[in-house]
């Protein structure tokens, strides 16, 4: 299973993102590395597709669904829970599921 | 940049309506915008807070570059408060982006409290947790009430949180 993590630094998000990740990933016995990747300029979002920061893939796939048409730029990523609340950060339960589903 | 204890600077900004606001205090000036989570986060807390303070005057102040983030262009500003049916602050565009610069805005949201001789009073976050509704904007009801009764604010300073202001390059 591959994990990455894409996070810009604008966005002080994806220090939280990635300790709920590999806590995830400890929960589910999934031994995989997060391959943590820093997107630093407009042209590596747009290569890289990076919807906002943090951005979780597992095998290549969003752990949540990114809406069509949403720009690729240097941005915070904006999720809601599922609860219904916005929040800077996915569910930890979409994560679990995204995992669930690489296993 | 604007240090507890100074004189804040006074703007001359104009709503999504295109009306210029006075600047009046005592007041509450955010540095916020539509696209950052943890503005949208806290959003609703400031408007109560807003609606809870009725003396106070308070600014909701967009400086981010609409160019490179078009979620924060003023038609954009201006179609959210439509939504919304209105907000109980107007909602001002900082085009140039000089009075962010002059207060030292850091992040979206970035609150800033002033007494009514315009002295800043508190500034930083307003509350400890985006994620936690419960906290009611405590620190900046905490400020207001301390500055309203003629108090020392006991917490004037806190770490913004958000995400960056985007200055234009």
């Amino acid at each position: 299973m591959t994990v990455e993590l894409l996070w810009w630094d604008g966005c002080p998000s994806h220090p939280e993102a990635q300790a709920e990740l590999e806590r995830i990933l400890r929960e589910e016995g999934v031994e995989a590395t997060v391959s943590s990747i820093e997107v630093a300029d407009d042209e590596q979002a747009r290569r890289e597709r990076f919807p906002g920061s943090p951005t979780i893939r597992i095998d290549g796939e969003d752990v949540v669904t990114v809406p069509e048409g949403e720009p690729y730029s240097l941005t915070c990523r904006v999720y809601r829970t599922r609860d219904g609340r916005i929040s800077p950060l996915p569910d930890p339960e979409d994560v679990r599921a995204a995992v669930r589903r690489a296993a | 940049m604007t240090r507890i204890g100074e004189l804040a600077p006074e703007f001359d900004l104009s709503d999504t309506d295109g009306d210029p606001q006075p600047f009046q205090t005592p007041a509450v000036v955010i540095f916020t915008c539509n696209h950052c989570p943890y503005a949208l986060a806290w959003h609703d807390r400031l408007m109560d807070a807003a609606r809870d303070y009725p003396d106070v005057h308070f600014y909701a102040i967009n400086p981010n570059d609409a160019e490179r983030y078009p979620r924060d262009s003023f038609e954009a500003m201006r179609e959210r408060v439509q939504r919304d049916e209105g907000w109980p602050m107007p909602y001002l565009r900082d085009g140039t982006q000089d009075v962010a610069r002059a207060y030292g805005a850091k992040t979206t949201p970035d609150v800033f409290v002033l007494d009514s001789g315009g002295v800043l009073r508190y500034r930083g976050a307003p509350d400890a947790d985006h994620d936690d509704p419960s906290l009611n904007a405590g620190w900046l009801r905490e400020a207001l009430d301390a500055v309203l009764a003629g108090e020392e604010v006991a917490r004037p300073e806190t770490d913004p949180v958000g995400c960056s202001v985007k200055w234009k390059q």
